[in-house]
This record gives C-alpha cells, sequence and structure tokens, in this order.
C-alpha cells in the first residue's frame, strides 16, 4: 500500500510540474465557461432586414417602423429592384427581404386585401424560420389594430407559462452541457495519454515488474485526474452560478456525486481508448477528434434529440454526456432528485462498469 | 530547395500511410461522422410529447384537444386528471408540454366570447421551448377561426369580416425552399472535420519529432527552415483537400446538397483555408515540448473555432465582442463561404472580404510559424 | 597534418544561474579522435550543442571547419555529421528509406544516393534487412547505421554524442572499428562518452568536471600524470578529487 501512495504521489508531481499543462487544464474550462455562456446563443435578434417598398405609402411606412421597433431587426436597407436580392443574400448582407406590391396601402384599404412578400434565406433554415415568425407576427399584429371593427370575435387567449427558465435563456441549456463537454474531453483525453505514454516509452514494462499490481498502476494513474477534472466541477459550477446565474435547484451534494460518477465513466473510456491505441497519438485522435463532434452533437448539448431521426436517437444513448445532461440539468433547473433520475444514475454506473472490465481484460489480453 | 522538400513529402507520406492506427481515423472516421452526425444537426423541434388536462369535458374542450391530436408537431402522452400529475410527467423528462383546459371552458368562450387556456413547458432548453410556443399558437388561433366561423355563422354577422383577408402574407425560402437542415449542416460539418484533422496531426507532428528526438537530426542538417516548415505542411494539405473532395462528394450524392456555385471557388478558397489551419497547427507544435501539451492547446483552440464558427449558433446572436472574436476565427470563414458557394452559388466576387481576411490570416500564421520554429535555442 | 579544424576559447554557456559549460578552451585537429569525456550533467552535452549550431553560446568563441559558432551555424552544419544519443533514425522507417531520406536532405544527387546507399549497405553487411523497418533492428545495427547516416555526406568533421550507450562489447568494438576507419581517410571524430574503456582508443581526450575542462592530453600522458594504469582511475581521481584523497 505504501508502494501505492509513493506512486500516487509521483504521478501528482508529474502533473503539477508541467505547468504549461496545469494552466491549460484549469484556465480552459473557465475560460470556455465565461466565452460559451455569453457568446452562444439561439436567440436571434440582429436580422438584416432589406425592404423593396414598391408601394411607397403611409401604411407601408408604418409597418416599416413598426418591424424595426420590434427589436428584432438591425437596420433596414432600402432596395430599389427585386434584382438586387439575389446579390445581397450572396454576398451575405442580408437575411431577409420583404416585397409591399404596389398600391399595398391602397389596396388594403379599398379591396381590404393587399399581398406581401417575405423571402428568406433558406440556405440557413434556422434563421429563415425565426425571422418568417417575427415579420409574420409583426404583420399580423398590425392587420389585428387596423381592424378593430371586429369587435365581436372570440379569443381564445392562451397563458403560456415556462417551467425551469422563464426567460428562455439558453445559457441555462449550454452550461451544463459545456460541463458534460469540457468533462469528458479532459478525463478520457488526459488519461488515454498519460497511459499510451508510458506504453511508448516502454516505461510500462518498468512499472509492471515493480511490485505495484497492474490495478494499482492505471488507480495511481487515473486518480491524479479524479481529482483535477473534480475541481474543474467545481469551478466550472462557481462560475456558472456567479457569472450567469444559473440556479442549482436541487442538492449540491448529489450533484457533486453525479458529477464524480461521470467522471469515472470519463476516466474509464480513457483507460479503455489506452488499451486499444498502440500509441499516443492514436489515444488523442480517437479521444478528440472521434469524442469531440459526437459529444457536441449527439448529447442534446445543442441539438434536441427527440428531434432525431430513430437511428440517431438510438445511437445517442451510448454517448455518457447525454446521460449526464439529462441528470445536470434536472438537479439544476428542474430541482429534482434521485427518484427521477436513478434510472440514468444507472445507466452512467452500468457503462462505467463495462468499460473498466473491458479494459481489465484487454488489458490481460496484452500481458499474456 | 524543391529537391530537399521532395525528400520531406516522401519521408511524411510514408510514415503517414505505415501507421495503420491512424489510417482509420484519418480517412474512415471523418467520412462516417459527417454520414451519421449531419443528421443529428436539426433545430426542427418534432414529436413533441404533451399531456392534457381537461377540466372542462365539453365538445368545445374535445374540439380543442382534438386539435392537438391532428398536429404533425405534437405526441400525446396521456390525458391526466390533474396538473400535479402532469407536472410529474414533465419532471421525468417524459413530457414537455401540458395543456390545462379550465372549468367553464365552452361556457366562458360562448358567453364572454374570450377564455383562457394554460399552456405550461418544459423551457429548459429556451429555444426549443420557443418554437413549441409557436406551434402551441397556431392551433389556437386556427382553431379559434374555426370556432369563430361557427359563432359568425350563428350570429350571423356581416359576411364582409369573413371574405376579408386582410394582408396576405406569403413566404418564399430561397436556397433551400424545403429548410432541410442537413443541407445547411453538411457543409459545416465537412469544414469541421477536415479542419479538426488537419490541426491535430500538423500539431502533434512537429512535437512528435521531438519527443523521440529526430528533430535535432533534421536541425543540424542544412535544411531551411522554410523547406522544414513546407515539407511537414504540404503533406496534411494535400490530405485535406483529398478529404474535402470525398466530402463534397458525399455531401453531393449522399445528402443532395446543391453545387449552385462553382468548383474553382471552392477548392481556391480551400487552398488558402488548409494553409491557415495547418499553419495553427504547426504553430501550436513550434511552441510545445510535448504531444500532450500540443493536443491540450489544439483542443482548447479548436472547441473555441467551432462553437463560435456560426455553425450550430448563428453568429448574429452573439453579443458584439464575442462577434469581434470570431473575426480572428478562420473557421468562421470557411464554413460561411462553403455555405454560400455551395447553396447560394456566390461567386468569388460575393466573398472576397472573406477570402482577403483568410489570405492575411494565413500570412501571419506562416510568418509566425517560421519565426518560432528554431534551429538552435537561444 | 596539423591544421586546426575546432577552435575554442572561452566558451561559456549558461542557463539562468547555473553555469553549465564555464570557459572552456581547446582545439582539435584535423584528422584527430577527440575523446570528450565527463559524468551525466558535467556539460558534455551542452558544448557539442554549441559546436554544432543547436545551442547559442553564452560568451567566448568558437569555430568549427572555419566557421563562426554565432553567425555562421547553417554553414557549419553542410560540413559536419551528428550523431546523438537520442536515436536520431526513423523507428517507422526502413533502412533504405532513412538512408535516402537523410541523403536526400544532405542534398546529395540522385546517382549518389543509389551509390552511397548500396555502400551503406555492403559495408554494414545489412542488405538482407534494407526493407525492415528500423525498431525490428537490434541497438547495435541501428547504431552503426546512423553513424553511417552521420557520414553520408562525407563531412569533415563528424560529431558523437555518446555513440555507443547500451551497446554490448562486441558491437563497440566494431563501432570503433568504423571510427578508426573514418580517421584513417582524414575525418576528424569529436565524441563524447562514459566509456573510460573507449577512452583509450582517442588520440586525445579532455575530461569535463561541472562546467570546466579538468583535464586534457593523450590517454598515456594522463595516466602517467596521475600515476594510474587506467583511464577510469584518472576519471574518479579528477571527478570526485576529494574521495580519491582519503580512498
Amino acid at each position: 500500500m505504501n508502494s501505492f501512495i509513493g506512486f500516487v504521489r509521483k504521478e501528482f508531481y508529474h502533473i503539477f510540474r508541467d505547468r504549461r499543462t496545469m494552466t491549460i487544464l484549469f484556465g480552459m474550462p473557465i475560460i470556455q465557461i465565461l466565452l460559451f455562456g455569453f457568446a452562444i446563443r439561439n436567440e436571434i435578434d440582429e436580422v438584416k432586414l432589406a425592404i423593396l417598398d414598391l408601394s411607397k405609402d403611409t401604411i407601408t411606412k408604418e409597418i416599416t417602423d413598426k418591424l424595426l421597433s420590434s427589436g428584432y431587426f438591425l437596420g433596414v436597407r432600402q432596395l430599389t429592384a427585386a434584382s438586387e436580392i439575389d446579390d445581397a443574400f450572396k454576398q451575405g448582407l442580408i437575411d431577409e427581404a420583404i416585397l409591399f406590391e404596389p398600391n399595398f396601402g391602397h389596396q388594403l384599404l379599398k379591396d381590404g386585401s393587399a399581398s406581401v412578400q417575405i423571402i428568406t434565406d433558406g440556405s440557413n433554415p434556422n434563421v429563415s424560420r425565426i425571422v418568417t415568425g417575427y415579420t409574420s407576427a409583426v404583420l399580423q399584429q398590425y392587420q389585428q389594430e387596423l381592424a378593430d371593427m371586429q369587435n365581436r370575435k372570440v379569443l381564445i387567449q392562451p397563458e403560456f407559462t415556462m417551467l425551469f427558465n422563464p426567460e428562455l435563456k439558453s445559457v441555462y441549456l449550454f452550461v451544463p452541457g459545456l460541463m458534460a463537454l469540457i468533462l469528458l474531453l479532459v478525463s478520457a483525453l488526459m488519461t488515454s495519454i498519460t497511459i499510451t505514454r508510458e506504453k511508448e516509452y516502454g516505461t510500462m514494462e518498468i512499472l509492471l515488474v515493480s511490485p505495484l499490481r497492474p490495478y494499482q498502476i492505471i488507480l495511481g494513474k487515473v486518480i491524479p485526474y479524479l481529482v483535477l477534472s473534480f475541481i474543474n466541477v467545481l469551478t466550472i459550477l462557481i462560475t456558472a452560478q456567479i457569472v450567469f446565474g444559473v440556479p442549482c435547484k436541487g442538492s449540491i451534494v448529489l450533484l457533486l456525486a453525479e458529477s464524480f460518477l461521470y467522471i469515472l465513466t470519463a476516466l474509464s473510456l480513457g483507460i479503455l481508448i489506452s488499451t486499444i491505441a498502440a500509441s499516443q497519438q492514436v489515444a488523442m485522435m480517437i479521444s478528440l477528434a472521434g469524442l469531440l463532434l459526437p459529444t457536441v452533437l449527439l448529447s442534446g448539448f445543442v441539438f434536441p434529440i427527440t428531434s432525431m431521426p430513430w437511428p440517431l436517437e438510438l445511437i445517442s444513448n451510448i454517448i455518457p454526456a447525454k446521460w449526464f445532461l439529462i441528470i445536470v440539468r434536472g438537479l439544476m433547473l428542474k430541482g429534482v432528485g434521485l427518484e427521477i433520475f436513478w434510472k440514468e444514475t444507472l445507466i452512467l454506473f452500468g457503462m462505467t462498469v463495462l468499460l473498466v472490465v473491458i479494459s481489465v481484460k484487454k488489458f490481460k489480453i496484452r500481458l499474456t | 530547395m524543391f529537391r530537399s522538400i521532395k525528400f520531406l513529402l516522401q519521408k511524411e507520406f510514408l510514415q503517414i500511410f505505415r501507421n495503420k492506427g491512424m489510417l482509420p481515423i484519418m480517412f474512415l472516421m471523418p467520412v462516417i461522422q459527417l454520414l451519421i452526425l449531419s443528421n443529428a444537426a436539426t433545430f426542427d423541434v418534432k414529436n413533441v410529447d404533451f399531456v392534457i388536462v381537461d377540466h372542462d369535458r365539453s365538445t368545445l374542450s374535445n374540439n380543442l384537444v382534438e386539435s392537438f391530436y391532428a398536429s404533425p408537431y405534437f405526441t400525446v402522452r396521456s390525458q391526466e386528471p390533474v396538473e400535479a400529475f402532469g407536472i410529474e410527467r414533465i419532471l421525468k423528462n417524459q413530457a414537455s408540454l401540458m395543456v390545462v383546459i379550465p372549468q367553464d371552458f365552452e361556457k366562458t368562450a360562448l358567453t364572454n366570447q374570450r377564455a383562457n387556456v394554460q399552456l405550461i413547458l418544459d423551457a429548459q432548453d429556451g429555444y426549443s421551448a420557443g418554437i413549441v410556443q409557436t406551434y402551441a399558437t397556431d392551433i389556437l388561433a386556427s382553431f379559434q377561426q374555426e370556432v369563430f366561423g361557427e359563432i359568425a355563422a350563428h350570429a350571423s354577422l356581416a359576411p364582409d369580416i369573413q371574405t376579408r383577408q386582410g394582408i396576405d402574407i406569403r413566404t418564399q425560402s430561397w436556397y433551400n425552399p424545403e429548410l432541410d437542415y442537413r443541407i445547411y449542416m453538411v457543409p459545416g460539418i465537412l469544414v469541421i472535420l477536415v479542419t479538426m484533422i488537419g490541426v491535430f496531426l500538423t500539431a502533434m507532428n512537429i512535437v512528435r519529432e521531438r519527443e523521440i528526438g529526430t528533430i535535432e537530426q533534421l536541425n543540424v542538417s542544412p535544411l531551411k527552415k522554410s523547406q522544414f516548415i513546407v515539407g511537414k505542411l504540404l503533406p496534411f494539405w494535400i490530405i485535406g483537400m483529398g478529404e474535402l473532395t470525398i466530402g463534397i462528394l458525399i455531401a453531393m450524392v449522399v445528402f443532395k446538397v446543391p453545387m449552385q456555385g462553382e468548383f474553382w471557388v471552392i477548392y481556391f478558397v480551400a487552398a488558402i483555408y488548409l494553409i491557415v489551419v495547418l499553419g495553427i497547427g504547426l504553430l501550436i507544435s513550434t511552441i510545445t515540448n510535448t504531444q500532450q501539451q500540443a493536443m491540450f492547446v489544439a483542443w482548447f483552440f479548436m472547441v473555441i473555432f467551432i462553437l463560435m464558427s456560426g455553425l450550430f449558433t448563428p453568429i448574429e446572436s452573439m453579443p458584439k465582442w464575442a462577434q469581434t472574436i470570431t473575426d480572428f476565427n478562420p473557421v468562421r470563414y470557411f464554413v460561411d463561404i462553403m455555405r454560400r458557394v455551395m447553396l447560394k452559388g456566390s461567386g468569388i466576387s460575393d466573398i472576397q472580404t472573406q477570402v482577403l481576411w483568410l489570405i492575411g490570416y494565413g500570412a501571419v500564421i506562416l510568418s509566425l510559424a517560421l519565426a518560432r520554429y528554431r534551429k538552435f535555442s537561444a | 597534418m596539423t591544421t586546426t579544424v575546432i577552435d575554442v576559447s572561452e566558451l561559456t554557456r549558461k542557463f539562468g544561474d547555473f553555469t553549465a559549460v564555464d570557459r572552456i578552451s581547446f582545439q582539435v585537429l584535423k584528422g584527430e579522435i577527440f575523446g570528450f569525456l565527463g559524468a551525466n550533467g558535467a556539460g558534455k552535452t551542452t558544448a557539442i550543442r554549441m559546436l554544432i549550431g543547436l545551442l547559442r553560446p553564452t560568451s567566448g568563441k568558437a569555430s568549427v571547419s572555419g566557421f563562426d559558432v554565432y553567425t555562421q551555424t547553417e554553414a557549419i552544419k553542410k560540413s559536419i555529421g551528428y550523431m546523438s544519443q537520442k536515436f536520431s533514425l526513423y523507428q517507422d522507417l526502413t533502412v533504405e528509406e532513412n538512408i535516402r531520406f537523410y541523403a536526400g536532405i544532405y542534398g546529395l544527387s540522385d546517382e549518389n544516393i543509389v551509390e552511397k546507399s548500396a555502400d551503406v549497405l555492403e559495408r554494414l553487411a545489412l542488405h538482407p534487412v534494407r526493407k525492415s523497418l528500423i525498431k525490428e533492428l537490434p541497438l547495435g545495427w541501428k547504431q552503426k547505421l546512423a553513424f553511417s547516416i552521420a557520414m553520408i555526406h562525407d563531412p569533415k568533421i563528424v560529431f558523437l554524442d555518446e555513440p555507443t550507450g547500451g551497446v554490448d562489447p562486441i558491437t563497440r568494438r566494431q563501432f570503433w572499428d568504423m571510427i578508426y576507419a573514418s580517421a584513417d581517410n582524414g575525418v576528424t571524430i569529436f565524441v563524447t562518452t562514459h566509456y573510460m574503456d573507449e577512452a583509450e582508443y582517442c588520440n586525445r581526450v579532455s575530461i569535463m568536471v561541472d562546467g570546466r575542462i579538468a583535464a586534457m592530453d593523450s590517454p598515456r600522458e594522463l595516466k602517467t600524470a596521475f600515476q594510474v594504469k587506467k583511464m577510469d582511475d584518472v576519471f574518479v581521481k579528477l571527478a570526485r578529487p576529494t574521495g580519491a584523497q582519503t580512498a
């Protein structure tokens, strides 16, 4: 046992002596949380609008003013011919073009009907859809005001309640996601590198003939990163709370315990990678290039999993971050406890055990 | 000059293609990721699970429930007798919307011309919640239209109100009329994959020679710094171009992404772009001591590059200072250019600002890499 | 035969407060086998790195083949060969590919490369394994190959930094035969080692202790001066002067 403690201490020294890696390891999560917490937003409120007003009457002016005062649009570019629209889109100058037909106001007042065209840049479906929604809403509202003679209308008024995130802030969604991403990559990357490194330099053999047991070697390699990752959890949570006011409605202790479990999962993934990878290079490429995009895309970090085609929904089940995200969001935003996400916790636990078992098997094969 | 580069190239290619562990990671993994992940990147909100609590149980409330059932966006989970059960389902992630129809809904609607419906949403994902809100509003609006029609007929109101259409809103989405997310995402994800492979491989390359010790042998040779940098960059440049080509083929054949613009524009920009990102990798490689450090630095920048490229979340949504940061993100330019050339058919004159940025970027990065790579230590 | 090819005077290198090489001065003549001895950390590698242009000296003067180590490092690199203690061949390339690569970056012509490759393979009897990866070869073979590759462009001076580390005695003997053969052809050999028996093979040796040259002469003269039979004992007396006296 003494030799084990000595070994762990040595591993700690190794890591802490490398100042540069230390700085990155601790500084990076904070920088990323700050940067992305502010920058990664879905809200679209600076739509670049172009208007081709073939009518130029009081009504089209009023509608234009309404649009501009809605807060969604950033200035307006006046066009003189429909042919300019294509160029403006191609140069990325506008997100939306609105066309008023000639005599728009006259027709609306006289015939009760006039047409307006909303052209959006479908190459970005997201912006396109939202922008169309904004514009239609403004137009409909204007129409409502215009037609106030219709006072005998039945109104079914929806009352919306936004649970857990009344202001619909995207930072609430992204902070847990970033935590999952950073922890997975840090833990999996660092452990897989540190173990393959020993293999590459042949020092693993020296360790294996030492009185240390193989599992002790792996543990010794992993424990420092466990501690480091846990410190990262704390800094991320504190930053999220202080800077972004992301609440933690559930139990903090449980949150820390779940994070601990997730770190274990990530670490065992790192161990598994190191048993299959022959060199540091391969280990790094698997844990970075192999994990980065799938974790971002399939965990529900940015894109809702329920909207994906079913095969992808199925695949997303093997992404540990997916389960961690459900747990963390439940804990922080909904304030629920184990009674709700015991299943997810069990899955993470099962994944960890499975990863460790496979690694041990692989490790043994290598030894014989 | 070129002779030495030739030998360096030969050597690098031999090493790359002999590394059996790396080959699938370099060539297979990006293809698989492109094929699979492109389907995941959708902001479409579909299959919204919802529960209904109908306290009224009248004809009108039934009709309302029916119109929710009929919507393609919503999938009913269950009807619950009281709100508490519905909330329970939301907490368990089994539903993300609860529609509550109050008692006397029908009565109030008919007598007061006004009635309330409560909609309770799981808004953790604020964006999706917003979309669900729009869907629900739409359903209610058209339901109202129907009811209003009926009531108006009853009350025999002036018929012109019904025929009046008001403002006729016609919407069009150019370049991608179906609003297919994959067409939008595939070019972007392709850029990310090519970038990732390029940056990671080059970042590891020089530092690996340093770790193994072979760099000393090169440093005492008459090899010039520029020859060295070119010899290190060119193999990955060629591989990057190759991967991009495979990716574009997949995009066009599998995902039916149109190619509105011209190929030479894409390849012209890609040629510059790859120099920039590979230069970044080399720069990282020259300032680090171990592969571990190199990968960490590379990873740090890669995550920032990806998440701030406008690939997943629009750059316009970012605060001003963050938008300024994205000016220094080469990935942003290429994602933007790829989308514009492929989907909109932008020509070189449409994207000249971005191309100039990339050229400037490339010049700075390469001179930094040259300056930072020393054949001797001071 | 008395041209000076390496001329060092008062050469110093500091790392912060630590002086790794402290005002060393010596000359090496053409065709000489010059042994550069010292314990680990005595400053041998630092000194050699300054001479081959990998490290800037802090002060002092030095020239190699008449080229200044401050300003003409690239010219030095063309005229020297170098083989380091760290393994300098690419493990994932074959014997032939390594030869070809290094010959290529030293600017040999195609015919020259073919000729030299054949020559090296022949001389080292590596022809049967020419298509094997370096990592599959025994250490001794690799070292001999590394030496031949360091000599591929016919340098006037070759620097060997601990070339025989970890190699069995027979291979070491063969290695030294190769060194002698080169020296006979007029190549100057600058070799660091901590095997004292190897020091006996050198024309002249210098012994570094704590960054300074503690003694420099032919092995025979040194043994006479210190009144010992083996170079080993010279070294012990120098490296641990107090310990040697009490013993």
